[in-house]
């Protein structure tokens, strides 16, 4: 159970780290494009819009 | 080929990156308890690391292209956002830079502090210290190699550019004989950063089936532009922090 726990804190570490509204904010971001690509619009843009709008957001926390 | 070469820097560095900082560990621990142990605990880690590459990196090709780009490309992201902040806020000084002296030092300190208890003939602290900082470092380096090389169907040269980082920093450790501080660590992590987003952006978008304009030199255009605004935040959250100077934070 403890090594379970380990492991699982490794990769909560790894992937989340300081801050998980940054995780949050990349698969909302994902999740949004989805939709983007079906519709007639530019979707390519979205992507780098939204990390740059996602990093902001979590560096002006500090 | 732009792509090709932006790739193998990109896991050039990060794998550097990561060697150093395993190799300050593995330096403090033989130095101040004797190799033996040591070698045992690191070749043993490198062992569980080639394993996991030898067993992932196969599995990984048996996932349809679009499916893997969307996962490898979200991971990377995720994981390429987190060196990019960490990088801006020591960049702006809200985060202290990391100093390999130091992280050697403590190192040092904690190693004599452990006592002496060995059993059948091997040192457990060491080989358990070693295998730990080597294993959990190279994780890193294998997720970062095993991501970019599946993605790309390019496993070998993103191997290629990691053993290459590995080998030097081992090379360069092994003719200085101590903690490779001069290794402009922070300057380099900030470049991995970038890198790591700007693939992550790249392949989970292909991966959704965006139509990226260019194709391959987007990639380029994305890393331009994540520079530019990285640039800029580090400028005006120095200028913030200016206002405010008690604010500080801890190493990683």
């Amino acid at each position: 159970m403890k090594y379970l726990a380990s492991f699982l804190a490794f990769w909560k570490d790894l992937l989340i780290g300081d801050d998980w509204t940054v995780a949050a904010g990349v698969v909302a971001a994902l999740l949004i494009d989805a939709f983007l690509v079906h519709a007639p619009i530019m979707a390519w843009l979205w992507l780098p819009v939204a990390v740059t709008i996602v990093l902001t957001a979590s560096l002006w926390r500090v | 080929m732009t792509a090709w070469i932006v790739l193998v820097l990109a896991t050039f560095l990060a794998s550097t990156v990561e060697a150093v900082e395993a190799l300050t560990i593995v330096l403090a621990l033989g130095v101040t308890r004797g190799w033996p142990s040591v070698r045992l605990g690191t070749g043993a880690a490198l062992g569980a690391l080639a394993v996991l590459v030898a067993v992932l990196g196969p599995g990984l090709r048996m996932i349809p292209i679009d499916t893997l780009r969307l996962v490898v490309g979200a991971f990377l992201l995720v994981f390429g956002l987190q060196w990019l902040r960490k990088a801006i806020l020591r960049a702006s000084g809200f985060k202290a830079l990391h100093d390999e002296d130091e992280a050697y030092r403590r190192q040092v300190h904690e190693a004599l502090a452990a006592g002496e208890a060995p059993r059948a003939g091997v040192d457990w602290y060491s080989f358990t210290v070693s295998f730990k900082g080597v294993f959990l470092e190279g994780v890193e380096v294998v997720f970062i190699v095993l991501t970019f090389g599946s993605a790309r169907g390019a496993l070998p040269v993103a191997i290629g550019g990691a053993a290459a980082a590995v080998a030097l920093v081992s090379g360069a450790a092994f003719l200085v004989n101590k903690p490779l501080s001069r290794v402009p660590e922070n300057a380099m992590k900030f470049a991995v950063g970038l890198m790591l987003t700007t693939f992550g952006i790249f392949w989970a978008g292909e991966g959704i089936g965006v139509d990226w304009p260019g194709s391959d030199a987007a990639i380029l255009a994305i890393l331009a532009f994540l520079t530019l605004y990285s640039l800029t935040q580090v400028r005006w959250l120095s200028r913030h922090r200016a206002r405010r100077p008690a604010a500080a934070g801890g190493s990683s």
